[in-house]
């Protein structure tokens, strides 16, 4: 989450104070991820550095300056809006290497680990739709916000699945040789962009 | 709590001999009333036999179903049949809506089947489709509505009356996520109300909203998540990002 321009798009609608900057933050991605205020000011310095924004009063108590947004901070807002977020390469997902390394180690049941990992995910996800459930079909910032959270959930519950599948269709591992070294060279996965 | 739904060691053979399939393997499972169950695994891993098993539209190989206390096989063949129709309510993927008929008339049959007359079965159809948010439809038939609202059809036509089950096949299979996130709303809404809930489905995300998640494979339950400890656990401290 960018923090700086998630205050650029507030300004955006309009001149506002930092503590209003901080309540509309909160309450625009559904309370989901706070922030505090000394967060918002640092951030607001910063911006104010980079000439992004400005404030109607210079030497006035940091509480009491208004914030606005400059022609140069709406034009990296609108760049920012636009910038995919980098997917590629792929963060090191722990889960894959987990289910990876218990791919190597005798007398584990992997699909009793993918099962293991597949509740815990539905467990979260139960929770997540709790929120949503609680707070009714109207605040769609929330539902925005714990969607993201699901839909993102649910791919990690498809992967488990689809590797239940392949490795169902393995066939049944013959016993490993004394001083055999089952592991491969680690490889590369290359995405072209 | 009661349960309105019981499994005991159930078991389900298809074919004999060397084609043999066991559908599912000494199942046991309990729903209570206010409570709604998802059943998620893979194709082929038992959930729809569970649900027809459950529903008495067809019978375990072995085990024992009791559906509100009542054990099925001790019932005779019609007062099974009546059972279906007075205790439990089904909704399908593909909603089954009878199309010459207007949605009210969808959803007042069973009722008129069971015995109500026509006038009242229109009343309390007229009241199930106002729950769901369907009154101004209810004189449209099935290919004037929407899939989404043929499926809230599908439902007042399944929770009308005093059933007290719930059995629903992938409810939300026809339906994109914001439609079928509304399916589950109502059919969570309808087991808030003190019906017991069966749904069947494999979107984790649909699966979501039971109170449980059971997991099946190869016609085992093999796992399911305990209810979830609240919203609140998601947003203390230490969860929130």
């Amino acid at each position: 989450m960018s923090v700086p321009h998630a205050l650029l798009a507030l300004l955006s609608e309009g001149p506002k104070y930092g503590l209003r900057l901080q309540n509309e933050f909160e309450a625009r991605t559904g309370e989901v991820w706070p922030l505090n205020v000394g967060q918002v000011y640092t951030t607001l310095q910063r911006l104010e550095r980079d000439g992004l924004v400005e404030t109607d009063d210079v030497e006035g108590e940091r509480s009491r300056k208004r914030y606005r947004i400059t022609a140069t901070g709406k034009r990296e807002l609108a760049d920012w809006l636009r910038t995919p977020p980098e997917l590629v390469p792929p963060p090191r997902d722990e889960l894959v290497i987990k289910v990876l390394v218990a791919l190597q180690v005798p007398g584990t049941d992997i699909h009793d680990v993918l099962q293991v990992h597949r509740r815990h995910v539905v467990g979260i996800m139960q929770r997540y739709t709790q929120v949503k459930a609680a707070a009714g079909e109207d605040d769609v910032a929330l539902a925005l916000v714990a969607d993201a959270e699901l839909f993102r959930l649910e791919a990690i519950v498809h992967w488990l699945d689809a590797a239940d599948v392949r490795l169902k269709q393995l066939p049944p591992p013959t016993p490993a040789q004394e001083g055999d070294v089952a592991l491969e060279p680690t490889r590369t996965m290359e995405v072209s962009p | 709590m009661t349960n309105a739904l019981e499994l005991r060691q159930v078991s389900k053979i298809y074919g004999s001999g060397p084609s043999e399939v066991h559908a599912l393997s000494e199942v046991d499972l309990s729903v209570e009333l206010g409570e709604l169950v998802a059943i998620m695994g893979p194709s082929g891993s038992g959930k729809s036999s569970l649900l027809t098993i459950a529903g008495s539209l067809e019978e375990a190989s072995s085990g024992q179903v009791l559906v509100d206390g009542i054990d099925l096989a001790t019932v005779s063949r019609s007062d099974r049949a009546k059972m279906r129709r007075r205790s439990i309510g089904y909704v399908f993927q593909d909603f089954n809506l009878l199309p010459g008929l207007t949605a009210i008339e969808n959803v007042a049959l069973p009722l008129e089947l069971d015995g109500t007359s026509a006038k009242r079965a229109r009343e309390i159809a007229a009241k199930a489709l106002d729950e769901l948010g369907l009154a101004h439809r209810a004189d449209r038939f099935p290919d004037e509505l929407s899939g989404g609202e043929r499926q809230r059809v599908a439902i007042a036509r399944a929770i009308v009356g005093e059933r007290e089950l719930l059995l629903a096949d992938e409810p939300t299979g026809a339906l994109d996520s914001v439609n079928g996130e509304a399916i589950m709303r109502l059919l969570r809404g309808a087991t808030q109300r003190g019906v017991a809930g069966v749904v069947v489905t494999h979107e984790a995300h649909l699966a979501s909203w039971a109170d449980r998640v059971v997991f099946l494979r190869d016609g085992r339950i093999v796992d399911q998540t305990v209810a979830p400890p609240g919203p609140e656990s998601l947003l203390a401290a230490g969860d929130r990002r």
